[in-house]
Order: C-alpha cells, then sequence, then structure tokens
C-alpha cells in the first residue's frame, strides 16, 4: 500500500512497489537501523538499491546496523530554498562515516549515511547546537516519526563519546 | 603526465582535427526574456547560422538539452525552414555541452547527417528557475527522493556543499582563495558587452556576502538569466568555406562519471570530482596536456566547481586549487586566463554553452569586446584589459572547456586555432 505522509510540511510518498526503500524505513520507523548487505561481497550498502554497487550482486539480506560514527562532511544552510526549511535555519545536513565498514572497500571510503543535525528527537537542531559540530564530531543515529510504519533517520551530537576539536567552515 | 601519452579513450584519434565549430550564436542574457523557449531558440540558432554562412538547407541535424524547461528540436528546425535528417533532444544541464558535440561528430561521421546545430533555450530565471526555487522546491518528495530533499538537500549549491567543504579541510583550501575565481571573472564581464553583470568585484566583497549554503556565499553563486545559445559543428572540410577562420575540436569528454555517480558521497574521496577520471581520456586524445593549453573554460555554477575542475584535470597539482586560482594565472594578461566572458557568475546561465562560444571566439581572435573596428571590419585589439577594455587573449592557439554537471560527473573539450 502505498504511503503518502507528512513531515514538516513536505509529502513524502512511497509506492508500493518501494521493495527496497519500503523496508528500510519500516525498520527506521522501530527506530531500528538497518542496511542491505551483499550475500556476494559480504558488503553493506547505503541508501537501499535494487543491487550492491561495489561488485553488482544481486542477492542482500538486511543486517542491523550501528548508527555510530563521524562527521565526514557537511553544509549549513542559511537560506533555504524549500518553504519546510524555511523557519529552521540555520539548519546541517551531515554526511556520516560510520564506524563499521570505514575504510572498506578502499581507504577512502566508508558508509555516509546522510541525516541533519537534530536533537536526541529528532527535531532540528538550535542554532547553539550547529555551532558545535563540524567535521570529526562524533554523533548516533536518532528517527524522526514521520508516520505509522515510517520514520527518518537523523544525528544528533554523541554526549557520550570522547569529541575532537571538531573542524568547522572558518568564517561564523 | 606526457603530452604524447596514448591511453584508450573514447574518441578514435583519427578524429582529432577532423571536425569544426563554424557557427555559434547567442540571444541576450537577461531576466524577463518575455518570450517562449522557442522563440529564443529559434534566434540562438539564426544567429550561428549567419555567423557561419550557411542557409537552412545546410544545416540538418540538430541536437538540444533541456530538463523539461525548453523546446524540443523539431519545433525550432520547424520555424527556420531546416528540414532535419537527425534530432535528439537529451535530458541533462551542466556537462552536455561538450558530450553533445561529441555525439554530433559521432552522427555525423557515422553519415546520419551533415552539420549539427546544438542549442539550449531556457527561461532559467522567469520560468524554470535553476536555483530550484519556486514551485518545484514545493514539490512532492517519492521514493529514492527522500533519502535527500528530505533532509533539505536539494538545490545544486547545497548538494555539492559537502565536497567544497572537505577539500577546504582536506587541502586547506580558504574562503579568499576561492572568492579571487569570482574576482577575476568578474574583472572579464566588465570588458564583455553581453554580460549579465558587468561590476567589478573584490574579494571582500565576496567573503562579506550573505551565506546561502556554508561554504557558499551570494556571491560564489552563479547568476540565473533567460536566454538560448548555439554551437554548429561540422566537417573540417566544410568549415573551409564558413565565414570564420576554423575552430577545429581535438578531443571531447563527455559525461564521464566517478564511481557510483548517482551517490558519489559513497565511493572514493569526495573532494575529488568526475575531472579526475575525464583527464585521462581528455589529454590523450587531443595530444596535449594542460600546459599547452592557452585559455580555459572551467564551469562555474559557483566558484568552487571552477577550482576543482582546474586541480584535478591536472592544470595544477592536486590540492593546489586554491593557489592556482588566486595567483593570477587565470586572469586576462596571466598565464592562462579562465572564463574570459565572465561565465556563469557573471555573463550568464545557460549551463556551459556560453563557456565553448567563448573559447571559439577567443580561437578566432576575433572576440566582441569594446575594441575599435578597423577598415577591415575587424575589431582592432589592445590587449589592454582594464576596466570597460579589451578581452581577446593575445594568439591563443588550444583552448579546454572543463564542463560540469556534479561533483560526480563532467566532460570535457579541447579545441585549437585551424
Amino acid at each position: 500500500m502505498t504511503i503518502r505522509a507528512d513531515y514538516l510540511g513536505m509529502t513524502l510518498t512511497l509506492e508500493d512497489l518501494e521493495n527496497e526503500n519500503l523496508p528500510y524505513f519500516r525498520y527506521c520507523a522501530a527506530h531500528d537501523f538497518h542496511l542491505q548487505r551483499c550475500v556476494a561481497c559480504d558488503l553493506i550498502h547505503y541508501p537501499p538499491g535494487a543491487a550492491c554497487p561495489w561488485c553488482g550482486g544481486a542477492e542482500n539480506e538486511w543486517v542491523a546496523v550501528e548508527g555510530k560514527g563521524a562527521v565526514h562532511s557537511y553544509n549549513e544552510v542559511h537560506h533555504a530554498i524549500q518553504p519546510a526549511f524555511k523557519a529552521h535555519t540555520p539548519y546541517m545536513v551531515l554526511l556520516v562515516d560510520l564506524d563499521i565498514q570505514k575504510g572498506q572497500p578502499s581507504e577512502h571510503e566508508a558508509i555516509r549515511v546522510v541525516g541533519n543535525l537534530t536533537t536526541a528527537d529528532g527535531t532540528l537542531a538550535p542554532p547553539e547546537m550547529v555551532k558545535r559540530v563540524g567535521i570529526g564530531t562524533r554523533v548516533r543515529m536518532v528517527f524522526a516519526d514521520v508516520e505509522e510504519g515510517f520514520a527518518i533517520p537523523h544525528w544528533t551530537i554523541d554526549e557520550d563519546a570522547d569529541q575532537p576539536e571538531p573542524w568547522r567552515y572558518p568564517q561564523e | 603526465m606526457s603530452s604524447s601519452a596514448e591511453t584508450d579513450g573514447t574518441t578514435p584519434k583519427y578524429l582529432r582535427d577532423k571536425y569544426a565549430i563554424v557557427g555559434v550564436g547567442e540571444t541576450p542574457y537577461v531576466r524577463g526574456s518575455g518570450r517562449t523557449t522557442r522563440a529564443l531558440g529559434v534566434e540562438a540558432v539564426r544567429n550561428a547560422m549567419a555567423d557561419a554562412g550557411l542557409d537552412n538547407t545546410e544545416v540538418d541535424g540538430m541536437l538540444s538539452y533541456s530538463s523539461g524547461d525548453s523546446t524540443f528540436a523539431p519545433f525550432i528546425a520547424g520555424d527556420l525552414g531546416i528540414r532535419l535528417n537527425f534530432y535528439m533532444d537529451c535530458f541533462g544541464g551542466g556537462s552536455s555541452t561538450e558530450a553533445l558535440i561529441g555525439i554530433a561528430i559521432g552522427v555525423i561521421e557515422a553519415g546520419m547527417c551533415k552539420t549539427v546545430a546544438i542549442f539550449r533555450a531556457m527561461n532559467g530565471y522567469s520560468q524554470v528557475r535553476i536555483g530550484g526555487t519556486g514551485a518545484r522546491s514545493a514539490a512532492p518528495i517519492v521514493g529514492d527522493q527522500i533519502h535527500q530533499r528530505a533532509y533539505g538537500w536539494q538545490s545544486a549549491g547545497q548538494m555539492f556543499a559537502p565536497t567544497f567543504m572537505r577539500h577546504m579541510y582536506d587541502y586547506g583550501t580558504t574562503p579568499e582563495q576561492i572568492a579571487m575565481v569570482k574576482v577575476i571573472h568578474s574583472e572579464h564581464a566588465s570588458n564583455n558587452p553581453k554580460a549579465y553583470y558587468k561590476q567589478r568585484y573584490t574579494v571582500d566583497d565576496v567573503v562579506n556576502s550573505r551565506i546561502i549554503v556554508k561554504p557558499l556565499h551570494l556571491l560564489d553563486c552563479c547568476v540565473e538569466t533567460d536566454s538560448a545559445t548555439c554551437i554548429i559543428v561540422t566537417r573540417a572540410e566544410r568549415a573551409r568555406d564558413c565565414r570564420h577562420h576554423p575552430v577545429l575540436i581535438q578531443a571531447v569528454a563527455g559525461r564521464v562519471n566517478k564511481p557510483r555517480m548517482d551517490l558519489h558521497y559513497q565511493a572514493g574521496p569526495i573532494s575529488t570530482v568526475a575531472g579526475h577520471y575525464a583527464k585521462d581520456i581528455l589529454w590523450p586524445n587531443a595530444g596535449v596536456g594542460p600546459e599547452d593549453i592557452d585559455i580555459t573554460g572551467s564551469y562555474d555554477a559557483f566558484t568552487f566547481t571552477t577550482m576543482l575542475q582546474l586541480e584535478d584535470y591536472g592544470f595544477c597539482k592536486k590540492g593546489e586549487g586554491g593557489e592556482y586560482v588566486s595567483n593570477g594565472t587565470m586572469r586576462l594578461g596571466g598565464a592562462r586566463p579562465n572564463n574570459t566572458s565572465g561565465g556563469h557568475l557573471c555573463e550568464g546561465y545557460t549551463h556551459g554553452m556560453n563557456m565553448v562560444i567563448e573559447n571559439t571566439r577567443q580561437l578566432r581572435r576575433d572576440i566582441d569586446d569594446s575594441c575599435p573596428i578597423g577598415p577591415d571590419g575587424k575589431r582592432q585589439h589592445t590587449y589592454d584589459y582594464g576596466e570597460g577594455g579589451c578581452r581577446q587573449v593575445k594568439d591563443p592557439e588550444l583552448t579546454a572547456n572543463l564542463g560540469w554537471a556534479m561533483p560526480g560527473t563532467g566532460s570535457a573539450m579541447v579545441m585549437r586555432r585551424g
């Protein structure tokens, strides 16, 4: 059944033929992060796809993945384009290197999972929190519930982790 | 890399110098054209045909690219009385120009037609905004798009920013170095009567303009305009009968991708762009290297895109792009000027076409600046690059165009004065 849901005023749609995205978001709805692992090469990949981007393998299985990592890069949006985000600037889009599989299949690679910087309850982060985060910041995954069977993953500062001094864009 | 290096590439080297750009044309760069993309496209193709000295019986192929924001080739051809033996309308934006020039060579070589007009017609300001503002910004988000747009990660600047940011982190590139791209392109635009923005800017102007999405200030972002542009490609032997000195195509690389272009942030160093791969096709096919190039046209959707491409095509060492774009090399009068028209940052936004048009005119040594026209009908270039002055580079022989769609996809072309 097609899911059509409102999130921050945006209409998100998942058709019932979304056989890769539907399970992904269903796991997210249980606040349980799962990704596809290729049966042929054993590598995990993201986002959900029809086959393995590393080896082309067609078969995969869903596996639980720990949502912890460090910020690989980011942007910080001060002029929102989408109406949904106009009231939330500045907001951050984080590209996070997961700890699992970092440095695979090559030293320059990792599973890099996108999310906004949010508070622990999945709400877009306030400006003072945005200023604490940069490249290197340790983060943990949290979820924003959209509706039954549908949540999207985000990132919040991992307050239990040893935090390096983050690299931030030099102009504040 | 040795300039004589021979590696496998997409263009068989026997096609080097066998094809030429014989006509270029455009409409004015404006905001609010008050005309349809059909009317704009017809004018640009007509201007390019006149520039080439070709009539409507001599153009029989047409290519265009768009993203649902333009008019298809058969309508443009019909309005010009052109009977087509071949046409194709492709989906895409930046990096299409050089790729379609390569396709034009291919279809002529295949005997499908003789002369191809490539056009891009867009009301990029008054109809479909390239920055994604307006109706498109509030469109429903479906399927795979959720992984990006639901995070407010949608516009080109938002999407490319992690690559720009990581380059600063990896190599110490500074905002002031990058701002020099805008400074230099604005100097060039001040000598271009066609440019939408002719004002010269300083580094302070750029880094003090408001932040759009870090690390991009307003003045790091290109202009949105309404315009159409056209480039006509034919065989070199036919070019000799055309109006202008022939400009020969030495090599093209078209829509070369990083691994996993659909989400290139998953693969390899994200501060490296598609030019890293395209250069291994471009330079061997051209038979020259970056050190041989007199003028570059490096796509400037943003200041950073110019820098990243110049670096990854080998105009400087990896990581030294910030130094390269700020040391004066790419200024008119410098060793290798870049985007002498002012490019997308200042002249107007055409998804890459205007940078190829500019380099074509540079190689004809007949750039359309404000220098006086002599008794032979040609401009008497002064090579005084002061504001409002000349923008003709002295005696250029070789140019390189580096087209950008996104960090993961790029196209390129080397041209030579015939």
